[in-house]
């Protein structure tokens, strides 16, 4: 986790209506979304977001509909300008660049995977792919090869004369994919990349996503209202409410220790087992422990240790890290991580059912 | 007295009215009151009260203006701009008599033997459909075999010139709408009109401009009448290609020139060729009515069979046009679906 910051949003607002900056004053001076909306027929869509997002890593932006995350992430390539506030791609203000330069940060070094999949559907399979190395000006014989050989890594291999709407839709997002991936960019957008695909499918393409990151060690913003797919993915977890940023840090201590009402409904709703990591829930200890029933990795789930015990709480296992022992977990401390802090008394749900 | 005499007198104006009494002759209706034995003004009831218009205030103020002035009014305006509006249209729009002519002389001093093989080529290299070629085939030799082929090759010609300068000028002016708001705020007002406008009130002014014998004559009517639907459908089309697509192209750095060829023409091409279906369709009806200013053609058939009462004469050439609108409109279809079938849309 000591990668370099790639992007970097400082104090971001972004405003909806006919006089934003005006509507930015009281913003700042304390009015919130909903008053904003009554007394000046305003909507405060991004509300002073900062946010590190750094380079080889997978930020996952979680929030609902409407919290503000696809507002978000379309300021990364300006398909959406800000209110106020600054963004800086290694270093660089983008929002100085003129015409000019963003369509080159558009073409080269950004590349983005569509929820609705929006590839051409009167170009082939193969053109959509090599479609951004089209717009810089390649032709067909230069992309081609390049085209086919990540619509192979996706595993579309062999549909590249096809046309869009021959495929299914997890088919089209692997084009999507594709596409993204022969542009060659550091950075990759995803707005909710997965959400329109069925579960089996979405969990492929998650699967994939990761594999291909293993190997890529890309700049991955991805955007998802789905708190499972996001814990799958992140490096790190940005979580969004009305266009705030509630809580960001390491999915694993959000989970463990949620800081608002908000949150806390959120993750009371998730298979922890499945998510939390040994290392989460170890005890940092490196001199001899007693009662060893075996060793597990630092980097399994909790799901794997229990399997592995056969449900006995009374055994303890060493944690091991590339062959090292790092800690010790009692199944006793990993039965207790599996209840929820307190589920959310004070929460939203518990307000509902009221 | 007249019924608003009231009116002039209150307000001191008397002296004024009378100082300038050249009254001009009769209306129409002074004078049938006149023949009917009637006071021109009774104005004694209320019910008789008439609508205090020109021709009404006329008869109690002779120094206003008659009804009858402002239409002459703006028959003496359009013929003082007539000169110099010919100076600039004349010029302009010659290329597309030449076009006319060239067209006309083409498909008819070439042998039938050419032209007819080369039309159901045509047909063939837009709809791939054989059974189409041979629809079309049958319909132009039926035409050729009761001796219409001259007049259905003229008004052919005249149409795929039209139509032809219909899809080049209506097609940008239809992505200039689409571009912009005020562009299409101010443009739809103007569509409206010449699509409602009856045909035969803009060829009022195009025989002042233009003398009968040119052909650009009949050639602005028919643009005139046919080219709405175009602009109208390619501004549509544009409009409605998917926001989700023109966001990725936008994503991807298009530019401006890259996403109008390569994504919104493409995706608008259905729309933008019914529009031209509805073009030539429109082009086929006034290239009819526009005989009555010299366009050859079927229509001038139609005209004798009603100059002169000769019903064959008209029926067949009417049937002869309705033949050519059938292989127009369904060539056009056939194309149109090709381009969905590719597109699925």
């Amino acid at each position: 986790m000591t990668n370099d910051v790639k992007v970097s949003i400082r104090n971001l607002y972004k405003i909806f209506g006919s006089d934003p900056q005006a509507a930015l004053e009281d913003v700042r001076g304390g009015m919130t979304k909903p008053q904003l909306l009554e007394q000046r027929q305003h909507v405060l869509g991004l509300s002073d977001i900062n946010i590190d997002i750094r380079a080889g890593e997978i930020t996952v932006i979680m929030g609902l509909s409407g919290s503000g995350k696809s507002t978000l992430i379309r300021h990364l390539n300006r398909l959406i300008d800000p209110t106020a506030g600054e963004i800086r791609i290694d270093g660089a203000d983008i929002l100085a660049y003129g015409e000019e330069a963003l369509r080159q940060l558009r073409q080269e070094r950004m590349s983005m995977v569509f929820q609705k999949f929006a590839l051409l559907p009167h170009r082939t399979v193969l053109e959509n792919a090599g479609m951004s190395m089209a717009i810089r000006g390649y032709s067909r014989e230069e992309y081609e090869s390049e085209a086919n050989r990540w619509l192979d890594r996706v595993g579309l291999g062999g549909y590249g004369d096809h046309h869009p709407f021959q495929l299914s839709g997890g088919m089209q997002q692997r084009v999507g994919i594709a596409r993204a991936l022969t542009s060659n960019s550091e950075i990759m957008l995803m707005d909710e990349a997965f959400s329109a695909l069925d579960p089996l499918i979405r969990t492929d393409m998650q699967n994939l996503l990761l594999e291909l990151q293993n190997e890529l060690h890309k700049t991955i913003v991805f955007i998802t209202h789905d708190l499972d797919e996001a814990l799958k993915l992140a490096d790190h977890l940005v979580i969004l409410n009305d266009g705030q940023v509630i809580q960001q840090g390491e999915p694993q201590g959000i989970l463990l220790n949620p800081a608002d009402p908000y949150i806390e409904d959120f993750v009371s709703d998730i298979n922890r087992a499945r998510v939390l990591r040994v290392r989460s829930v170890m005890e940092a200890n490196e001199g001899e422990v007693d009662c060893i029933a075996g060793e597990v990795d630092h980097d399994d789930t909790l799901e794997h240790v229990i399997a592995k015990s056969r449900g006995d709480t009374s055994a303890s296992y060493r944690v091991m890290k590339d062959g090292n022992q790092v800690g010790v977990l009692d199944m006793q401390s990993l039965v207790r991580a599996l209840v929820p802090t307190h589920a959310a008394e004070n929460g939203v749900r518990a307000s509902m059912s009221d | 007295m007249a019924s608003y005499d009231f009116i002039f007198d209150s307000l001191g104006l008397r002296e004024w009215c009378d100082g300038e009494s050249k009254s001009g002759p009769m209306t129409m209706d002074q004078l049938l009151g006149q023949a009917a034995g009637q006071d021109a003004d009774q104005g004694a009831s209320i019910w008789e009260l008439p609508f205090p218009s020109l021709d009404a205030l006329n008869e109690a103020c002779s120094a206003m203006p008659q009804t009858r002035n402002m239409t002459k009014g703006l028959e003496e305006g359009f013929l003082a701009v007539k000169d110099s509006l010919k100076f600039i249209l004349d010029p302009l729009t010659q290329p597309l008599s030449w076009l006319l002519d060239g067209a006309l002389y083409v498909s008819l001093s070439a042998p039938w033997w050419i032209v007819i093989p080369i039309l159901l080529g045509v047909v063939f290299a837009v709809t791939k459909s054989s059974k189409l070629v041979g629809f079309v085939a049958i319909c132009v030799f039926a035409l050729a075999f009761i001796d219409h082929y001259d007049y259905a090759m003229k008004t052919l010609s005249i149409i795929f010139v039209c139509a032809f300068l219909c899809v080049i000028l209506g097609v940008p002016i239809g992505i200039a709408m689409s571009r912009s708001d005020t562009m299409q705020r101010s443009t739809i007002p103007i569509l409206d009109m010449l699509q409602t406008l009856p045909p035969f009130v803009y060829l009022i002014p195009l025989i002042f401009l233009f003398s009968v014998t040119e052909s650009k004559l009949y050639g602005i009517a028919i643009i005139l009448y046919a080219i709405v639907p175009v602009i109208r459908l390619t501004d549509l089309g544009i409009r409605l290609v998917d926001k989700d697509v023109i966001e990725a192209a936008d994503a991807f750095g298009m530019s401006e020139r890259q996403k109008l060829f390569g994504v919104q023409i493409p995706l608008a091409l259905p729309n933008i060729m019914a529009g031209v279906n509805q073009t030539i369709m429109m082009s086929l009806a006034m290239v009819v009515i526009a005989s009555l200013v010299s366009a050859p053609g079927l229509g001038v058939l139609v005209l004798r069979g009603i100059r002169n009462l000769e019903l064959g004469v008209g029926l067949v050439a009417g049937l002869g046009i309705v033949l050519l609108a059938v292989i127009l409109d369904r060539v056009t279809k056939a194309s149109l679906a090709r381009i969905n079938a590719t597109q699925n849309q």
